[in-house]
């Protein structure tokens, strides 16, 4: 059963309108409390991937917790405006921890 | 700490049965996990590539979206981008990965991609920024997919592993263990039987 997705992007305003432009929905945040609210919202109406900037990513983790072990909404940290803090690149390493017992992915080419 | 159990055949029979099935499952999860961490690998190789790809790209279409602005001015890029693009065509199912539910995404790009406002009021630096996201939507895409397959597959190998680890080191050896001391008894019954037995039999013998 396929069906259109829905796509989210949460972040500031300055880092995210661009999304707009290629046809995704924008929902402008700023503080942690909102944007939890936003995420619970969006993951209720069945939003099934929702792009969220590292700095919210970061000071939302309760509400992308409670998400992890669903198959939707898929919830990704983007690097916003301020430059990459590497959030996104600690989660693929956290998983490779996690799934394997020590770290694989990351030692190689050392 | 083992289980206490009846010392009767009926128990030891029921016990044989379930170490059986222990025995069979803990084989088959033993292989599942295998398989798991197997995918897991490929999936997660795959991950770290599309967000090295994802992140430098991101950032160079922002830099642009940046000089945009600095361009264009605040205003103006606002109410270019204020008209919503067409609706990205992207579709989802579900597909499963040794029974883990995952999601699938396909993006539609038949469509001749269409900047959503007119070329009048803005700066070539906006037309850069928005192409390169528009070209940066299937990897993104992939990313969400990839990444939730890979945390979904954690979780499950997760799950497996602690399964296995309990059958071996705890189920079985239960089992086992309780299976002798009931063997061990039942002997001790019947050897306690055939003395008596044969103390019956030499006082029979005496009179």
């Amino acid at each position: 059963m396929k069906f259109m997705a829905k796509i989210g992007v949460v972040g500031d305003r300055d880092s995210i309108l661009l999304f707009k432009a290629v046809g995704l929905t924008t929902f402008f945040e700023t503080e942690p409390d909102s944007a939890s609210k936003t995420l619970h919202r969006l993951a209720r109406k069945g939003y099934e991937v929702i792009y969220i900037t590292e700095e919210l990513y970061t000071q939302c983790g309760e509400a992308i917790a409670s998400y992890k072990s669903e198959p939707f909404p898929a919830i990704i940290p983007i690097p916003s405006n301020q430059g990459n803090k590497g959030i996104g690149m600690a989660e693929v390493k956290a998983n490779v921890e996690k799934a394997i017992g020590a770290d694989i992915l990351f030692s190689e080419g050392r | 700490m083992a289980l206490q159990y009846k010392p009767t055949r009926m128990e030891m029979s029921n016990l044989k049965k379930r170490k059986q099935v222990a025995v069979r499952g803990h084989k088959m999860m033993k292989d599942k996990r295998d398989e798991l961490v197997r995918r897991f690998i490929i999936y997660i190789r795959r991950n770290k590539e599309l967000r090295e790809q994802v992140e430098e790209k991101l950032a160079a279409a922002m830099q642009d979206f940046v000089l945009a602005r600095a361009s264009m001015g605040n205003e103006a890029v606002e109410e270019a981008l204020m008209y919503p693009a067409r609706a990205a065509n992207v579709t989802v199912g579900k597909k499963y990965e040794l029974s883990v539910a995952v999601p699938e995404m396909t993006i539609d790009q038949s469509g001749a991609f269409a900047y959503p406002y007119g070329f009048a009021t803005t700066s070539s630096e906006l037309d850069a920024a928005v192409q390169a996201l528009s070209d940066l939507l299937p990897l993104l895409l992939e990313l969400a997919q990839v990444e939730k397959t890979c945390n979904r597959l954690a979780d499950e190998i997760e799950k497996t592993r602690r399964r296995v680890n309990a059958l071996e080191y705890v189920m079985i050896p239960q089992f086992t263990e309780a299976i002798r001391q009931i063997r061990m008894k039942l002997e001790e019954n019947e050897r306690g039987n055939t003395t008596r037995l044969m103390k019956v039999k030499e006082m029979m013998a005496d009179k």
